[in-house]
C-alpha cells in the first residue's frame, strides 16, 4: 500500500468501490464537520473476469436477524457485524492455514457464489413498440428489433406489445393468422382485468380442482412470450408486417399515442405469468403519450408539450397526474423485478420526464435520440445485448443489494436506480440521504457499470472512542440473476481505519478522494433536484461545496435546466446517477482534447481560450462526443489539402480525433451524440456551450484577440465564480 | 257442410261407422263426391257422389261420411260445393233454396255445437247418416273429390231416394239403428265404406243426426228463409259475399236454380272437383234427393230453424222468414247452403251410410222423413248425446221438425241429432234436411232456380247486406249463436256445427278474385281496390302507387272522425317502399333535379306528384295535401295545356306515376356530406355450440361465395359494398383482411365492458382487393375454434362492435350475427334465464315480451342514428330470451332468423338459402319514412321494424326490400267527397352503391258519406295484417286475453255497423257479412289462434317472441298466408296451373291423398296413410306407406312428371317467400302430424283456440248482442 491513489485504485479495480474518505472519523461529530459525509460509489457488478465464482452456499451467520456471510477466522468464527460466535459447518471440516477457503484469503474480499436452489427462469424481453411513427423510422425500428431477436439467446421469452391509439398483445404462438389481443388506448386497467382479458387467469380461480394447473399455466403465458428459438421466424415475419398505427391522424391533432396502457398492460402480463423473474420490458416511443392514463400532452398540436417554464409557473395540467401513474406503474414493476428501458426518438419531447421513474426505478436505460434511424439508437440499442468474455450479457436482472455495516456506522441511504425494499434493520439511520430508512435496495436492472451512491453516517458517540487500529466494516451483499439464468450472490466485505478527527485531520484529510467525493455529492445535488426547485438546490450546494468541479456542475444539465427541456434534463439526471465514477466526471467536466500539428493530443482546460483556429478539438460529455475544427482547420479541409499526397500529414491529423472519437463510441452507453464540426458552424454550439466562457462579448476586448473564441453569454465565467466563492469561503467558513 | 266437415269425421266416423260407415261410409269415401252430389240435389247428388266415393274415399272417414254426407254432401254440396268445388253453381242452386235455409240452420250450428259437438255428434250414433254426412264433407274436404265424395256419393245416389229413406234413415239416425238399417241398405251398395263410416257414423250418426237436426232446421229454416227470403239472403250472403265464392251456393242460387238439378252433382264435381262421383251422384240424388229434399227441407228447416238457427241468424231469418222453425230450418239451411250443407249431409250422412241411400229414400221423404225417422231414432241417440239437449229437442224438431218437438224447432232437432251423432248429425241433418230440402227445393224449383230467386235478393242484399242475409251466413252465425249455446251445450255443438262448407270459404274468395282478375289492375282510378294479394295480377301505375308497394284496408275512407269511430273499421294502409316488382314491371324511374333538389310544397313539405294542381299558367303549383300554393322554380317551369296539366306531365315520373324516386341532395345527407358506401360486417359466434352444431362450418364456407353477391345496383359492376368479419365468444376478434398482408390478422378484444373497434385500415374491405386474404381467413376460423371449449356468449358488445366499427368509418351498413346462446358471459347486455312458463296466461305475461332492462333499447337507438342494420341468425338449443336479443334487429329494420336444434344436415339447406337472400337482397340504409296526408286525416300509428324519436318520422336503419310498415290513420278534420284523401310515403335512404335517394309512394283514396260505401270497398287481408300487428303490439302492454277480446269487439262492431247500417232489413238473427268482409271472421280467427296469442304448451317462449317480431314488418301477402296456410291437394299436377287450394281444416284431407301446406314460413307435405302405391313411387321413390323418411327436407329427385312438377312447386313456393321453407314431410298419423294440425286454421286448435264455425257464432253472437 503506497499512496492513497494506489489505494483508491485498488480497491475500486477489486472491489468497485470508492469512498469519499478512506479513513473514518471516529465520532459523529467529527463526521459531520467533514461536511462530505462518509459515503461510497459502489458498482455491485463491476466486472471481475479473475474473480471465479464458487459453487457453494455462503456460511451465514447464525444470528437470526444477522444473516451476514462473514469473514473467518477459525473453526469457530466470530462474525463481524453481530460479534456472534459461529461454528464453521461440516464441509469446512478439512480447514486448516493453509487450506483456507477463498473467503478467508484477504484478496477475496469480493466473492460471488452461485446459488443452485430454486427454479432458474429464462430471461424475458417484452417489446412495447409505438407504432405512431414515420414510416422511415418505423422502419428502421423494425429492423432493429428484428436484428435484436439474433442477439437473444435462444430460450430467452420473447413478447411484443405494440400500441399506437390501441394496445396490442401480440399473441407469437399461433401459425396462420396472427393474433394478437386488443386494449383500448383511454381505459386504465388493473392487473387482474388485464389478465382476465388476455386470458392468463389462473384456472384455479374458476374452480376447476380437477384439472392441474400447470400446464394449463404453461401454455397460457406461453402465447405471449415465447422462446425465441421457437418464434424466430413468427416474431420476424410479424415484425416485419407491423402496420403504422392504421388510424387517421386529423390535420392539426398528434397522433394517439396509448404509452400508458400499453405499459400497463405489459407490466400486467409480467406481473401475471413471471413475478419475480428477471425480465426487461423494452418501450420504444417516437413522441409522447397523447391519450389515456399517463398522457402527457393532449393530441392538438396547438397546445404544445410542458416546458420547465409552464412546470415551474404551474401551467403543465398533465404532469402530477402522468407522474403519477408511472411511477405507480414502475414500483409494481420493480417490486416483481422487472425493469423498463425507454427508447425515445423523437426531434421533440416524448414524456421523459414524467416517465423517468420507469427506468430510474426500476434499472431500466433510457436512451434518447432524434430518430429511430440513426445509428446513435441502432448501436445504443445494439449495445444493450453486449456480452462479455464469458459470451454472457451484461446485463442482471432482480438485484437486490444488502448493506451490513459494524455498529458504528448505518445506512443513511442509497442513490442509484434503484428501490427501497424497506428493510428495517439496527444499521438504518434515522437520518435520510436519497433513498433511506432501509438496508435494502432493489435493483431490477444491474449491467457491469451500474454504480449506487451509498451515504453513510457515523454513530459512534464522541465520548465513546473506538481503540486505536479499530476498524469498521461494511459488507455489500448483491442477490441477482445473471444473464445466463443462474442466482448468484456477490458479497464485498470492506474494512476502514478509524481515526481521530481532533488528533488525525491530516490523516483524514488526506484520504479524502475527491472525485468520489465530487460524484457522491453531485448525486445528492441531482437527487435533490429532482425532488426540489433548482435554485434551492444550488444554494444548497454552493453552501456545501467548494470545489473546481462545483463550477461545471451548477453549469451542468443535470441542475441547470436552462437551455434544456424537462425531458433532457430527465435524461441526463438518469444517467448521472448511475454511473461509474469515470463517467460521472466526464458528465460534470467534459473533457477537452486538443489536436495540432505541434504535438500529440493533449487535454486541454475547457475554456474558450482553447478554441484555436489551428486546433482540432476533441470534447467528450458523455452525451455528446464533439469534433471542432479550428478556423483554420476548417479552411484547408474545405481546401482538399488532405487529399493531397504531400500534405499526409494534415490528413492525419484530421483523422486523429475521429480514430480516438470511434474509441470511445465503441464502449460508451448510451452511445453518445457524435457531432463533427468546425468554427461557425452550427452544432459548435454544444462547444461552446460548455467551455467556461473566460472571453465573452462582454470582455472581448480586454482579453485581446489572439487567442480563443468569444462565447455570446452572460454566464460567469470559472473566474468570476472563482473570486465570488472565496469572497464567500472567507466570509462563511473561515 | 262446415260442420260436417269440421266434425273430423275421422273419430266420428270410426265410431258410426260400423253401422253408417259401411254401408254409407264406404260410399261416402267416393263419398265427397256423393256429399256433393247429395248437395245438389242431395239425393241424386248422393246417389252420383256414392259411386265413385265409396270406391274412392271409401277407406277412411269417407265411409262414415258416405252416409250422413250424401246429405249433408248435399248440403254441403251446395255449400262447400259452391266454396271448394267448382260445381258451386250446382249445389248453389240447389243449396240456395236450401242454403237459405241451411245458412239458418248453418248459422244455427254454427252456434251451437259446431265444433266441438260436431265431432261428438258424429261420433254419436245417429248421425251415422249425419256423420255419414259428415264424413262425407270431411272426405270431401280432405280428399274432396275421392272418397268422401265417394261416400257421399251413395249417400247421393241414397239421396233421392234417400230424401224419402233420409227421412226414413233419418230417423233411423236418430234411431240410429232403423236408419243404419236403412243406410246399410242402401249404402249396402257403398257398404264396403259402410264399415269405416258406420263407426264414425255410428257416432256422427247421432251428431249427423244432430247435425241433420240443425240442416235439418236449417233446412227448414231455409225453405222458411226462403220464404221470407232470408233463405236467399243466407245464400246471398255466401253469394254476394262469396256470392261467386261461397258462390256456391249463392252461385247456386243464382246460377244453380237453374241447373239445380244438374247442380247438385255439377255442384260435387265443380266444388269437389268429383265430377265422377257427381255424375254418379247428379243421377239418383238429383232426382231423388232433389225432390224429396225440398219437402223435407222445408219441414226440417221448420222445425230445425227454429230451434237451432233461432239462436244465430238462422232463427232470425226463420223466424222472420217462416216463424221460428222455419227460420231454424233457413239456419240449417244456411249452412247447408252454405256449402256446409253437411248438416244437410248429415241429414244425408244419415242416409249417406247406407243410409244414405236410405238418405235418399228419406229424401224423399227428405227432410220430412228423416227428420222424423231420424228424430226418433236420435232419441236414442240423443240419449247417447243427450248432453245436447238441443240436438235432441233438434232432432225432433229436425226429423220430425214436429218429431223434434221437444226441443224448440230445429235447435231441438239439432240438438238431438247431435245428441245422437251429436254434432254431425246436427250438421248433417241440417245439411240434409237442407240438402234434402234444397235439393227438394232446388229439384222442385229446380233448386237452385228457387233458391236463386230467394237467394237473388238476398244476395243482393247480401252484398251489401246481402250477405247477412244470405242465409248461409245466417245459418252460420245462428250457429254462432249457437255457440252462445254452445255453452248451451254439447247438444248444441251440434248443432252449432255449421255446414263447414255453408260459411263463407276464404278459397272460394281467392279463387274468384282470381277468376276476376284479368286485366292488369290500373292505379289510376281513385279509391279501386286492387285484387287480392292471392292473385296474380299486373299493375299499371297511373298516378297511383302499385298494390305491391301500398295496400290500404279501406279505399273508401269515411268522411268524418264519427263514421270511422262508428265503423271501426281501422284506416290504415301497409306500405312496402322498397319492394320488387316483377320482372315486366318497370321500378321506379330516378328523378334527378340536380342542384336545387326536389320540388316541394313550401308549407307541407309534399313532394311534387300528380296531386299537385298547376295554376296561374304553370308558375305556381297549389299543394293536394294542404292547399298551400307554391312557387315553381323557374328550371321547373312548364306551360300548361288546355286541361290545366302541363305539357311535359308525361314525360315527367312524378307528374304522372305514383311511385317514383328523387335523386336527393347533399341537403338530404347526414351532417351534409354525401354518404360512403355501406358495409356488411359479418359478426359470428364461435363458442362451443356454434363449432359443434356446424354452423361455423356452414358459414364460412358460404361466406366465400356470397361475398360475390353482394347488393349492387348495377349488375354489370362490382358491389362497393365493404365487408368485414369477427367472430365472438366471450371476447371478441376482429379480422384485419387488408389485401396487403399475406395472412390475416386476429385483433382480440377481450375488453367487452367497453366495447371499441380495434382497427379501422384494412377492417372493412372490398372484396375484390383483399378476396385471398379474406378466403384464408374463412378457411382457418373453422380450424382455429375447433377445439374450443368456450361455452359463454356475449350479445351486446357484439353489436356494439359492429356500431362502432361502422362510426369509425363513418358509413352505414348492416350487422349479420350468427349467434347460438343466451348472453351469460359478463358483459354489458348480459342476460338472465327467465323463462317461465308458468307466467302464460296470467297478467304477468306481457313481461315476456318486454326485453330485459334498457341497454338493447338504448343500443338499439345508437344503431339507428348511425345507419347501423342488425341481422340475427340464432340456432339456439334451448332458451336465448329472443324478446330482448330481437331487440335491437326489430328496432333497426333488421330481420330475425331462427333455427331451432340447429343441425348441419337437414337444416342448411335452410339457412343458407336465407342468408343469401338476405345478403343478396335489395336494401336502403340509413332509411328515414314520413308519410304526409291530405288534410283531414293524419298517419298517428305506425307498426313494424324501426325506431321513432319522434311521432312523425320513421328511421330505419336498414330498409330491404321484404319489410313493410303498416300506418294508422286518424281524422284530425273532415275530408271531402270530392278531393278524396291523399298520402305520400317518402322514404329517404342511402342505396347499397352509397347513393342518396328519396322514393315516393303516392296514393289517393275516395272518401265517402255513407257507410255503405266504406263497407264496399274495403280489404280484408290488410285488416288482418294491421290487426295483426296492432294485437302482437298490444301483447306487451296487456294480457293476451284482453289483447284477444279487443280485437273480437272490434271485429264484431264493423260487422255490426254493417248489419246495422248497411244490410237491407233482415232478420236480426242472421248473420250478414260484408262482401269484403266475409272473411274476416276466419282470418281474425286465425290471428287469435296464433301461437302468440294463444299458445299451445309446446309453444317455447322465444318462437312466440320470435313470431311476434317477425309478424311486425310483415306484408299483406304475408301476413294472409301465414294466418291462413295455403293447402294444396296434390291430385292432378298436370296442368300448368296450381291446383286449387282447400281449406284448412282437417276434414278436407283424404286418406289418399297427398297435400302440401305452406305458411310463408313452413312448409309440409302430407300424406295420406292410404295412398296409392305408385303416387308414392313417383314422389317417394318408394312403394309403401312407411318405408317414406319423414325427416327428409327434400324431395328426391325422380324422373317422373309428377315428382317434377311438385318440385317444381314447391321451389316455386320457396321463391315466393322471403324467408326458405323447410320441407317437412309429414305421415298421417305420425307423430309429426300434431304440428302440421296446428297450421289446419278452421279446426280447433290444441291450445283451445275456436274452430272456425264455432268462431263464427261466437261472433254472430257478439255481433247480435251489439245489435240488441
Amino acid at each position: 500500500m503506497t499512496t492513497y491513489q494506489e489505494f483508491i485504485q485498488q480497491n475500486e479495480d477489486r472491489d468497485g468501490v470508492r469512498f469519499s474518505w478512506n479513513l473514518w472519523p471516529s465520532s459523529r461529530l467529527e463526521a459531520t464537520r467533514l461536511v462530505v459525509p462518509v459515503s461510497c460509489l459502489f458498482t455491485p457488478l463491476k466486472e471481475r473476469p479473475d474473480l471465479p465464482p464458487v459453487q457453494y452456499e455462503p456460511v451465514l451467520c447464525s444470528r437470526a436477524n444477522c444473516k451476514a456471510q462473514v469473514d473467518f477466522r477459525a473453526k469457530i468464527w466470530a462474525c463481524n457485524f453481530c460479534f456472534q460466535r459461529n461454528p464453521f459447518p461440516p464441509s469446512y471440516a478439512g480447514i486448516s492455514e493453509v487450506n483456507q477457503p477463498a473467503e478467508l484469503m484477504p484478496q477475496f474480499s469480493t466473492i460471488e457464489y452461485i446459488v443452485q436452489r430454486g427454479p432458474t427462469a429464462p430471461l424475458i424481453f417484452l417489446y412495447v413498440v409505438d407504432t405512431c411513427l414515420e414510416e422511415e423510422d418505423l422502419q428502421a425500428l423494425k429492423e432493429s428489433l428484428q436484428m435484436s431477436l439474433s442477439l437473444l439467446p435462444p430460450n430467452a421469452l420473447v413478447g411484443l406489445i405494440t400500441f399506437g391509439r390501441m394496445v396490442q398483445v401480440h399473441e407469437l404462438s399461433c401459425e396462420g393468422i396472427a393474433k394478437s389481443y386488443v386494449f383500448r388506448g383511454t381505459k386504465d386497467l388493473n392487473s387482474k382485468q388485464i389478465q382476465e382479458m388476455l386470458g392468463l387467469t389462473k384456472p384455479t380461480a374458476q374452480g376447476q380442482p380437477g384439472r392441474p394447473a400447470a400446464p394449463q399455466d404453461a401454455a397460457s403465458t406461453c402465447r405471449f412470450l415465447q422462446p425465441v428459438h421457437r418464434v424466430d421466424m413468427n416474431l420476424t415475419d410479424l415484425l416485419g408486417e407491423l402496420q403504422r398505427d392504421p388510424w387517421p391522424v386529423p390535420q392539426g391533432k398528434r397522433p394517439l399515442r396509448s404509452t400508458g396502457v400499453a405499459l400497463s398492460v405489459a407490466v400486467g402480463l409480467l406481473e401475471g405469468t413471471f413475478p419475480n423473474t428477471g425480465a426487461r420490458v423494452m418501450l420504444f416511443i417516437g413522441g409522447p403519450p397523447t391519450q389515456g392514463p399517463g398522457m402527457v400532452v393532449g393530441d392538438e398540436l396547438k397546445t404544445p408539450i410542458r416546458s420547465w417554464h409552464d412546470i415551474q409557473k404551474d401551467n403543465a395540467r398533465h404532469l402530477k397526474k402522468a407522474t403519477k401513474y408511472y411511477e405507480a406503474l414502475a414500483n409494481r414493476s420493480a417490486v416483481n423485478g422487472h425493469s423498463i428501458d425507454i427508447y425515445a426518438c423523437a426531434l421533440d419531447q416524448t414524456g421523459l420526464l414524467e416517465m423517468k421513474c420507469l427506468s430510474n426505478l426500476t434499472g431500466g436505460h433510457i436512451v434518447m435520440g432524434d430518430s429511430f434511424n440513426t445509428s446513435l439508437f441502432k448501436q445504443t440499442f445494439q449495445r444493450v445485448f453486449s456480452k462479455d468474455l464469458n459470451g454472457d450479457f451484461r446485463m442482471a436482472f432482480g438485484g437486490v443489494l444488502e448493506v451490513k455495516t459494524s455498529r458504528e456506522l448505518k445506512v443513511s441511504g442509497a442513490i442509484g436506480p434503484c428501490v427501497s425494499l424497506n428493510a428495517k434493520g439496527s444499521c438504518v439511520s434515522e437520518n435520510e440521504m436519497g433513498i433511506g430508512g432501509t438496508t435494502q435496495w432493489k435493483v431490477c436492472g444491474l449491467n457491469p457499470s451500474t454504480t449506487l451512491g451509498l451515504y453513510f453516517e457515523v454513530v459512534n458517540q464522541h465520548n465513546a472512542p473506538i481503540p486505536q487500529g479499530g476498524r469498521g466494516a461494511i459488507q455489500f451483499v448483491t442477490q441477482y440473476q445473471h444473464s445466463n439464468t443462474q442466482r448468484r450472490i456477490r458479497v464485498t466485505t470492506i474494512a476502514r481505519n478509524w481515526a481521530d478527527a481532533q488528533s488525525q485531520i491530516q490523516l483524514i484529510e488526506s484520504s479524502f478522494d475527491q472525485e468520489a467525493a465530487a460524484v457522491l455529492m453531485a448525486r445528492l445535488g441531482v437527487f435533490r433536484a429532482e425532488s426540489e426547485e433548482g435554485p434551492d438546490v444550488l444554494r444548497w450546494l454552493d453552501r456545501q461545496l467548494i470545489r473546481l468541479f462545483m463550477f461545471h456542475l451548477r453549469r451542468s444539465p443535470f441542475l441547470q435546466v436552462f437551455n434544456n427541456s424537462p425531458d433532457e434534463s430527465s435524461y441526463y439526471r438518469h444517467h448521472f446517477v448511475r454511473q461509474d465514477l469515470t463517467q460521472s466526471l466526464i458528465m460534470i467536466q467534459p473533457i477537452l482534447y486538443s489536436y495540432s500539428f505541434y504535438g500529440p493530443p493533449e487535454p486541454v482546460l475547457l475554456d474558450s481560450g482553447s478554441i484555436l483556429p489551428d486546433k482540432i478539438l476533441l470534447m467528450d460529455t458523455f452525451f455528446q462526443l464533439v469534433i471542432y475544427h479550428g478556423e483554420t482547420i476548417a479552411q484547408w479541409r474545405k481546401a482538399g489539402y488532405q487529399d493531397m499526397a504531400e500534405y499526409e500529414n494534415f490528413k492525419q491529423l484530421l483523422q486523429a480525433p475521429l480514430d480516438d472519437a470511434q474509441e470511445i463510441l465503441q464502449t460508451r452507453f448510451p452511445m453518445p451524440r457524435y457531432v463533427d464540426t468546425e468554427h461557425g458552424g452550427s452544432q459548435a454550439r454544444f462547444l461552446l456551450s460548455k467551455v467556461n466562457p473566460s472571453q465573452t462579448h462582454n470582455n472581448l476586448y480586454a482579453w485581446g484577440q489572439e487567442t480563443g473564441a468569444p462565447i455570446l453569454t452572460d454566464d460567469v465565467s470559472l473566474q468570476v465564480f472563482m473570486d465570488h466563492l472565496k469572497k464567500l469561503a472567507v466570509s462563511t467558513f473561515f | 257442410m262446415n260442420v260436417n266437415q269440421h266434425t273430423p269425421m275421422a273419430s266420428p266416423y270410426g265410431q258410426p261407422p260400423p253401422g253408417y260407415a259401411q254401408p254409407g261410409y264406404s260410399p261416402l269415401d267416393g263419398g265427397y263426391q256423393a256429399p256433393y252430389p247429395s248437395y245438389n240435389g242431395p239425393a241424386s247428388a248422393y246417389q252420383p257422389g256414392a259411386p265413385p266415393q265409396g270406391p274412392t274415399r271409401g277407406p277412411p272417414s269417407s265411409a262414415a261420411p258416405p252416409v250422413s254426407a250424401p246429405q249433408p254432401y248435399s248440403q254441403y254440396s251446395q255449400g262447400q260445393g259452391s266454396v271448394q268445388n267448382g260445381p258451386p253453381p250446382m249445389t248453389q242452386a240447389p243449396q240456395r233454396p236450401p242454403v237459405s235455409q241451411p245458412y239458418h240452420q248453418g248459422a244455427v250450428n254454427m252456434s251451437g255445437p259446431p265444433q266441438s259437438s260436431y265431432p261428438q255428434h258424429y261420433g254419436p250414433p245417429p248421425t251415422i247418416q249425419q256423420v255419414s254426412n259428415q264424413m262425407g264433407g270431411m272426405q270431401i274436404n280432405a280428399g274432396p273429390p275421392t272418397a268422401a265424395r265417394p261416400g257421399y256419393a251413395p249417400p247421393h245416389s241414397a239421396p233421392p231416394p234417400a230424401s224419402t229413406p233420409y227421412t226414413a234413415a233419418p230417423p233411423s239416425y236418430s234411431q240410429a239403428p232403423p236408419s243404419f238399417s236403412h243406410a246399410p241398405l242402401p249404402v249396402s251398395s257403398a257398404p264396403t265404406q259402410p264399415p269405416l263410416p258406420p263407426p264414425s257414423n255410428a257416432p256422427p250418426t247421432a251428431p249427423p243426426s244432430t247435425q241433420q237436426q240443425q240442416y235439418y232446421g236449417g233446412p227448414t229454416p231455409a225453405q222458411q228463409p226462403y220464404p221470407s227470403s232470408i233463405p236467399p239472403t243466407s245464400q246471398p250472403q255466401f253469394t254476394s259475399a262469396p256470392p261467386q265464392q261461397l258462390p256456391p251456393q249463392p252461385q247456386f242460387t243464382t246460377a244453380p236454380p237453374q241447373q239445380p238439378p244438374p247442380p247438385s252433382q255439377p255442384h260435387f264435381t265443380s266444388t269437389h272437383p268429383q265430377p265422377p262421383q257427381p255424375q254418379s251422384y247428379p243421377p239418383s240424388s238429383y232426382s231423388g234427393p232433389t225432390q224429396p229434399p225440398p219437402p223435407q227441407v222445408s219441414q226440417a228447416l221448420q222445425q230445425q230453424p227454429p230451434s237451432f238457427q233461432s239462436p244465430p241468424l238462422s232463427q232470425q231469418p226463420f223466424s222472420s222468414a217462416s216463424t221460428a222453425p222455419p227460420p231454424a230450418g233457413p239456419p240449417g239451411y244456411a249452412p247447408g247452403q252454405s256449402p256446409r250443407p253437411p248438416p244437410a249431409t248429415q241429414g244425408q250422412f244419415p242416409p249417406p251410410p247406407t243410409s244414405q241411400p236410405g238418405a235418399f229414400p228419406p229424401t224423399s221423404t227428405q227432410s220430412g222423413q228423416f227428420l222424423s225417422g231420424p228424430m226418433p231414432p236420435l232419441p236414442p241417440q240423443s240419449q247417447t248425446q243427450p248432453p245436447h239437449p238441443q240436438s235432441q229437442s233438434q232432432p225432433s224438431p229436425y226429423h220430425s221438425g214436429p218429431q223434434m218437438p221437444p226441443m224448440s224447432m230445429q235447435q231441438s232437432n239439432h240438438m238431438p241429432p247431435s245428441s245422437q251423432g251429436p254434432p254431425p248429425p246436427m250438421g248433417p241433418p241440417g245439411p240434409l234436411q237442407q240438402q234434402q230440402q234444397q235439393q227438394q227445393q232446388q229439384q222442385p224449383p229446380p233448386p237452385q232456380p228457387g233458391m236463386p230467386a230467394g237467394y237473388p235478393p238476398q244476395q243482393n242484399g247480401a252484398y251489401g247486406q246481402v250477405r247477412g242475409p244470405q242465409p248461409g251466413y245466417p245459418g252460420p252465425y245462428s250457429g254462432p249463436q249457437n255457440y252462445g249455446g254452445p255453452a248451451q251445450a254439447p247438444g248444441p255443438a251440434a248443432q252449432k256445427r255449421l255446414d263447414p262448407d255453408a260459411i263463407p270459404s276464404p278459397i272460394q274468395v281467392i279463387e274468384d278474385d282470381k277468376a276476376k282478375s284479368t286485366e292488369p289492375f290500373t292505379t289510376g282510378v281513385r279509391g279501386q281496390a286492387p285484387p287480392l294479394v292471392t292473385t296474380t295480377f299486373s299493375v299499371r301505375d297511373q298516378g297511383n302507387a302499385s298494390p305491391r308497394f301500398v295496400r290500404c284496408t279501406a279505399y273508401n275512407m269515411p268522411c268524418t272522425a264519427d263514421m270511422a269511430k262508428q265503423s271501426q273499421v281501422p284506416l290504415a294502409a301497409v306500405i312496402k317502399p322498397l319492394a320488387i316488382l316483377p320482372p315486366d314491371e318497370t321500378p321506379p324511374y330516378v328523378v334527378d333535379h340536380g342542384e336545387p333538389g326536389p320540388i316541394r310544397c313550401n308549407r307541407c313539405k309534399a313532394y311534387m306528384c300528380p296531386y299537385m294542381q298547376f295554376i296561374e299558367g304553370g308558375r305556381r303549383f297549389q299543394c293536394g295535401f294542404c292547399s298551400c300554393v307554391t312557387e315553381v322554380p323557374p328550371h321547373y317551369f312548364q306551360h300548361l295545356d288546355h286541361t290545366g296539366k302541363r305539357v311535359d306531365c308525361y314525360d315527367r315520373p312524378e307528374l304522372s306515376l305514383g311511385s317514383y324516386e328523387f335523386l336527393a341532395t347533399v341537403d338530404y345527407c347526414k351532417n351534409n356530406k354525401l354518404p360512403q358506401p355501406p358495409a356488411f360486417i359479418f359478426l359470428i359466434d364461435v363458442s362451443y355450440n356454434a363449432v359443434k352444431s356446424g354452423m361455423v362450418n356452414i358459414v364460412c364456407q358460404e361466406l366465400k361465395t356470397l361475398l360475390d353477391y353482394l347488393p349492387r345496383e348495377n349488375p354489370e359492376a362490382d358491389s362497393v359494398v365493404r365487408v368485414g368479419f369477427v367472430t365472438y365468444n366471450k371476447v371478441l376478434h376482429f379480422y384485419n383482411v387488408k389485401g396487403s398482408l399475406a395472412q390475416p390478422q386476429m385483433l382480440v378484444v377481450s375488453d367487452v365492458s367497453d366495447m371499441f373497434v380495434p382497427l379501422l385500415d384494412g377492417f372493412l374491405v372490398n372484396v375484390n382487393e383483399s378476396r385471398q386474404v379474406i378466403e384464408s381467413l374463412l378457411d382457418q376460423i373453422p380450424d382455429m375454434f375447433a377445439d374450443t371449449r368456450e361455452t359463454e356468449t356475449v350479445f351486446g358488445p357484439v353489436i356494439q362492435a359492429g356500431l362502432e366499427a361502422l362510426k369509425a368509418a363513418d358509413c352505414a351498413g348492416k350487422l349479420f350475427i350468427f349467434h347460438t346462446s343466451l348472453p351469460i358471459a359478463e358483459a354489458p347486455g348480459k342476460l338472465k334465464n327467465r323463462e317461465d312458463k308458468k307466467l302464460v296466461g296470467t297478467d304477468k305475461e306481457k313481461s315476456l315480451f318486454q326485453p330485459q332492462g334498457s341497454f338493447y333499447n338504448t343500443l338499439a337507438k345508437d344503431c339507428v342514428a348511425q345507419g347501423c342494420c342488425v341481422d340475427l341468425f340464432l340456432f339456439p338449443n334451448q332458451y336465448v330470451d329472443m324478446t330482448t336479443l330481437g331487440v335491437v334487429p326489430v328496432s333497426t329494420g333488421g330481420s330475425v332468423y331462427k333455427y331451432t336444434y340447429f343441425q348441419a344436415a337437414t337444416d342448411q339447406e335452410r339457412f343458407l338459402n336465407d342468408l343469401r337472400r338476405d345478403v343478396e337482397k335489395p336494401m336502403g340504409f340509413d332509411a328515414v319514412m314520413r308519410v304526409r296526408t291530405s288534410t283531414g286525416i293524419r298517419a298517428t300509428d305506425f307498426f313494424g321494424s324501426f325506431f321513432m324519436s319522434n311521432t312523425t318520422d320513421v328511421e330505419l336503419a336498414g330498409l330491404d326490400c321484404d319489410k313493410a310498415i303498416t300506418v294508422e290513420f286518424k281524422h284530425d278534420d273532415k275530408l271531402s267527397e270530392d278531393t278524396g284523401a291523399l298520402m305520400q310515403c317518402a322514404v329517404l335512404y342511402t342505396s347499397c352503391s352509397g347513393q342518396r335517394r328519396l322514393r315516393v309512394h303516392n296514393m289517393a283514396v275516395n272518401c265517402c258519406s255513407q257507410l255503405a260505401d266504406l263497407y264496399r270497398n274495403c280489404e280484408t287481408d290488410t285488416i288482418i295484417n294491421y290487426f295483426s300487428k296492432f294485437a302482437f303490439r298490444g301483447v306487451l302492454n296487456h294480457p293476451t286475453k284482453t289483447v284477444r277480446d279487443t280485437l273480437v269487439n272490434q271485429c264484431a262492431q264493423i260487422l255490426a255497423c254493417y248489419r246495422k247500417n248497411c244490410a237491407s232489413p233482415s232478420s236480426a238473427g242472421q248473420l250478414i257479412l260484408p262482401e269484403c268482409m266475409k272473411l274476416l271472421p276466419v282470418y281474425l280467427n286465425c290471428v287469435l289462434k296464433s301461437d302468440v296469442l294463444l299458445p299451445a304448451a309446446d309453444v317455447s317462449l322465444d318462437d312466440r317472441a320470435y313470431l311476434r317480431q317477425f309478424i311486425s314488418s310483415m306484408d299483406v301477402t304475408e301476413t294472409h298466408v301465414f294466418f291462413y296456410p295455403q293447402l294444396l291437394p296434390l291430385t292432378n299436377l298436370d296442368s300448368s296451373s296450381l291446383p286449387v287450394a282447400i281449406r284448412a281444416s282437417e276434414e278436407r284431407l283424404s286418406k289418399g291423398g297427398v297435400y302440401i301446406l305452406e305458411t310463408g314460413l313452413h312448409l309440409f307435405l302430407w300424406v295420406g296413410a292410404s295412398v296409392q302405391q305408385e303416387l308414392l313411387q313417383n314422389l317417394f321413390g318408394t312403394p309403401s306407406f312407411s318405408q317414406i323418411d319423414a325427416s327428409m327436407t327434400s324431395l328426391p329427385v325422380l324422373d317422373n312428371p309428377f315428382s317434377k312438377r311438385l318440385r317444381e312447386i314447391i321451389s316455386n313456393f320457396r321463391a315466393q317467400r322471403p324467408r326458405y321453407m323447410k320441407l317437412m314431410v309429414v305421415k298421417q298419423e305420425d307423430h309429426s302430424e300434431l304440428i302440421f294440425r296446428h297450421f289446419l286454421v278452421e279446426d280447433k286448435s290444441a291450445s283451445g283456440g275456436a274452430s272456425y264455425v264455432d268462431f263464427l257464432c261466437h261472433m254472430h253472437k257478439e255481433i247480435r248482442q251489439l245489435l240488441s
